[in-house]
């Protein structure tokens, strides 16, 4: 996720390895240590996901469950329990991808079961609870689960071995057979069940070497979408439950304010109205179908207490984060001397960059649908956090955690807006007073306005340079708020949030001897915060790789020769920029009007170059013709998933640089629907082109790395069209104007 | 009463004819293939055929659909530039999270029907209605185009 989490995530780190010896669950923790130079240095380290037999109750007669992921039938049948969610990025195909692989059976051999809310067997090791985010899906499972493959496989054979009492060297499996080489003889998996479940766990297995992977590396097809062609797949929006009623709902159009009095008499009068629950802050109105409940809705006369932020706007905010921004804040990183060698600089430079709001939409509203009973309860949603899901229904509820069963669905789309709990403790604060299952469904507007949005950021950044252009001092202070604070409080040390300064610090690519990176925690009032697809390193990258490109221009060199020079520590990033700007044909000439613009980026594990093309109309209209992108993201699982991820990550990245932010005015988010709020189409999506880089290093994310590295790519090469440098985003076509 | 025709089959519903034609499909009869976005025809993911011409379901009130014959997502496959789609939209892996698909699908199968050799320019004014959040543009463009050499017939 970002500087620190990407050390949690290092399997390398001495911890993690005796954690893996003795098996035993090790708490998260954050060991913050002195650093060259007096800065602090985070590193966590990776707990082990664990992975055992007593586990999960799970076996019964006619199961083999050898650990918490992995069900063999007497039918031969392999069943995965997924601890992770689908949500497009390609999980429920790569993830079982690592057990098959292992296992020794084909992929359409497995059955994928969601996990159900359980942190002890099934949590994200950089969260320790359940969790699907932070690209971290198969940099997490990368090992555990071909592990517990391998364990499994290991089982099989030996099982088959004892049956047919020759030599376990004898034997090997394939395709969910067990085979006796010299004879021939065979017993598929499920026929092994009852003599493999008499067998001790083996204390070492070996994991196949990569040369003989016959399904990783391969760009297997996906299979979750089949039923994405034909309407029968199903997302939480779908969920049918007998006797459900449908709600809609109206929160307090200004965070932070409440419910005053409303009046309900024309909605009762609707038919189909069943009832209008009151919560502290909102209205849903319960009825047939959902078009009724939005008539209801619409015909309530409600009156707000809106609270301390009725007047807020926008400008507010902003003038708060600039004063804040004047520092000093919490020191991320620090090397050398900065104050000495700006001094000494021969041309210093000096920026501040600005990142605006930005709501998910994710193309499913948010939704829940809940039944509340005396002595249970049961949530249907599609989320990122499935224990936290149950533990929000519990706490809500007052049940026990064991009385709530979660059942998740098929996410239309995360990008981190369901990794929060808010639209749950809604739906479980309405079905409370609903007699009955409820399915509550935000409208778009209701989805847009009542967002945790990315945070605005603030940054002030500055260099100097010698006499030949290089950098020998870079500071950089971040004004922003802090996710993580909220979300995740046992990741802030001594104040320092390191996913927003993420991307920045241990993660920059650059040599430069004397650097100073700074994280000041400003909360926005009246506006709620969350992750957001690339996280801290969308906003970082766009300031670190726009600034770069300054210094190249101060400098007047060539924007990738000149970072090709700082980045001799970083022979990855360096091999990425190179193959993206020879791929891109940099240095090409082209048409009036046109120009190229490069970013490069070491964010989630992966590296990733991008070359972005683009076409300024006099009008001021930017248009994106084409983008190449060069990825290292070490061993590649399924190919063809990490181009779709890339490809995606480039046009969402590209949605938010040229189009979008979130405004207040009076308190009010100023954006409802995607006439006010764009999102970028067809017909002005660019061309994008994906290379990989051949790589035998640990796994790194996918899922965010396309979208962070997108607009500086754009934003420079807007500059080498025109000369002017956003230094805001979205970018603003007025400003470019040039007719 | 409302007489809707949707896939063949002939439902008597007792509801309004201002409903939107979305809430009918999906809260009504159940076929929550077709997709609520927007609810203002800005995203297209409700996008369903009304005698062969794509229209949004969430702006079409069933009183105007109720002399015409509705065509889903979930019989699309049945019609020969429907199956010719479906297919070239597996085989070149487009789908990510697919909220938005039966809705791009429902799209792609109207103009091949009426175009069976769409050019780029006649893919970006079939298309741009429809926002997809996954940005699988470029894999939805080269789909069309392979499923209009495509020779597979409706189920």
């Amino acid at each position: 996720m970002s500087m620190g989490l990407e050390r949690w995530l290092n399997p390398t780190e001495a911890g993690a390895e005796s954690a893996a010896e003795d098996g035993v669950p090790r708490r998260t923790f954050l060991k913050v240590s002195a650093a060259a130079g007096g800065g602090l240095l985070l590193s966590f380290l990776l707990p082990r996901i664990i992975w055992n037999s007593e586990a999960t109750g799970a076996t019964t007669a006619d199961v083999f469950a050898p650990n918490a992921f992995i069900r063999i039938g007497r039918d031969s049948r392999v069943t995965l329990i997924m601890p992770y969610v689908e949500m497009g990025q390609g999980t429920d195909t790569s993830i079982p991808m690592l057990i098959a692989e292992e296992l020794e059976v084909e992929l359409r051999q497995v059955t994928l079961e969601a996990a159900p809310p359980d942190d002890r067997h099934y949590a994200n090791p950089i969260f320790q609870f359940q969790a699907t985010g932070a690209s971290a899906s198969v940099r997490a499972a990368w090992e555990p689960l071909r592990r517990a493959g391998a364990t499994t496989r290991t089982m099989l054979v030996s099982a088959a071995a004892k049956t047919w009492n020759v030599d376990v060297t004898s034997c090997r499996a394939e395709k969910g057979e067990v085979i006796h080489v010299t004879s021939g003889r065979r017993l598929t998996y499920g026929a092994l069940v009852d003599t493999v479940r008499t067998l001790p766990m083996p204390d070492h297995v070996a994991l196949k070497n990569p040369k003989d992977f016959t399904l990783i590396g391969t760009s297997a097809k996906r299979l979750d979408t089949p039923d994405k062609v034909n309407g029968t797949a199903q997302f939480g929006i779908d969920v049918k439950v007998p006797g459900m009623k449908i709600a809609t709902v109206a929160a307090c159009p200004v965070f932070g304010g409440k419910l005053a009095n409303v009046d309900d008499s024309k909605t009762k009068a609707i038919k189909g109205v069943h009832q209008v629950v009151r919560l502290d802050n909102a209205v849903a109105v319960i009825a047939d179908n959902m078009w009724t409940a939005e008539q209801g809705l619409a015909a309530l006369d409600i009156q707000w207490d809106e609270g301390p932020n009725a007047t807020l706007s926008s400008a507010d905010i902003v003038q708060q984060l600039e004063v804040a921004s004047r520092g000093p804040g919490v020191i991320a990183h620090k090397d050398g001397d900065v104050a000495k060698a700006m001094a000494s600089a021969a041309k210093k430079v000096e920026a501040v960059y600005q990142m605006p709001f930005l709501a998910h939409a994710t193309m499913e509203p948010m939704n829940c649908t809940v039944h509340v009973r005396k002595d249970g309860c049961e949530v249907w949603v599609g989320s990122q956090v499935l224990s936290r899901a149950q533990a929000t229904a519990a706490q809500v509820t007052g049940l026990p955690l064991e009385k709530v069963q979660v059942h998740n669905q098929s996410l239309g789309g995360g990008f981190g807006r369901r990794l929060e709990v808010d639209v749950i403790t809604q739906a479980v604060q309405i079905a409370k007073q609903v007699n009955g299952p409820v399915k509550v469904v935000w409208t778009r507007e209701e989805d847009i306005q009542h967002d945790m949005y990315r945070p605005y950021y603030y940054d002030r950044i500055a260099a100097g340079l010698d006499e030949q252009g290089k950098p020998i001092a870079w500071s950089h202070r971040i004004t922003g708020s802090s996710v993580f604070a909220r979300w995740f409080p046992p990741a802030i040390k001594n104040g320092l949030d390191p996913d927003a300064v993420g991307g920045e610090a241990e993660e920059f690519p650059y040599t430069v001897p004397n650097m100073l990176v700074e994280y000041v925690r400003q909360e926005p009032l009246g506006i709620p915060t969350g992750f957001w697809r690339g996280v801290g390193p969308t906003h970082n990258v766009f300031v670190v790789e726009s600034f770069i490109d300054e210094l190249a221009a101060e400098s007047k060199k060539d924007p990738v020769e000149y970072r090709r020079v700082l980045l001799g520590k970083s022979p990855r990033a360096k091999a990425v920029l190179e193959l993206a700007a020879e791929k891109a044909g940099w240095g090409q000439p082209l048409p009036e009007g046109r120009g190229r613009g490069v970013s490069v980026q070491f964010v989630f594990g992966s590296y990733v170059a991008q070359v972005a093309e683009v076409e300024v109309a006099k009008s001021g209209q930017v248009h994106v013709t084409r983008v190449v992108c060069a990825v290292d993201c070490g061993v590649v699982v399924n190919p063809d998933t990490v181009r779709a991820q890339m490809e995606g990550g480039i046009m969402f990245g590209l949605t938010a640089a040229l189009f979008n932010e979130i405004t207040l005015k009076d308190g009010r988010v100023e954006q409802s629907n995607f006439d006010d709020y764009p999102m970028l189409r067809i017909n002005e999506a660019p061309t994008v082109e994906v290379y990989l880089v051949k790589s035998a290093e640990a796994p790194g994310g996918i899922g965010e790395p396309g979208t962070s590295a997108l607009a500086p790519a754009v934003t420079n090469a807007i500059f080498a069209t025109t000369g002017k440098r956003i230094r805001k985003l979205p970018v603003n076509r007025v400003e470019l104007h040039s007719a | 009463m409302i007489t809707l025709n949707v896939n063949g089959k002939s439902y008597e519903l007792d509801i309004s004819p201002d409903m939107p034609l979305l809430w009918a499909l999906r809260d009504t009869l159940n076929l929550t293939g077709t997709k609520f976005g927007c609810g203002m025809a800005l995203c297209g993911a409700c996008t369903v055929h009304l005698d062969g011409q794509p229209i949004r379901s969430c702006v079409t009130p069933v009183g105007e659909a109720s002399k015409k014959k509705i065509t889903t997502i979930e019989a699309i496959g049945q019609t020969s530039s429907g199956a010719k789609v479906q297919k070239a939209w597996l085989d070149l892996e487009v789908i990510q999270c697919g909220y938005c698909q039966s809705g791009q699908i429902m799209s792609a199968s109207a103009l091949l029907a009426s175009k069976p050799h769409p050019t780029d320019a006649d893919i970006d004014t079939a298309m741009a209605g429809n926002i997809c959040r996954c940005g699988t543009y470029q894999r939805i463009r080269a789909a069309i185009k392979q499923a209009a050499q495509s020779t597979v017939k409706g189920a």
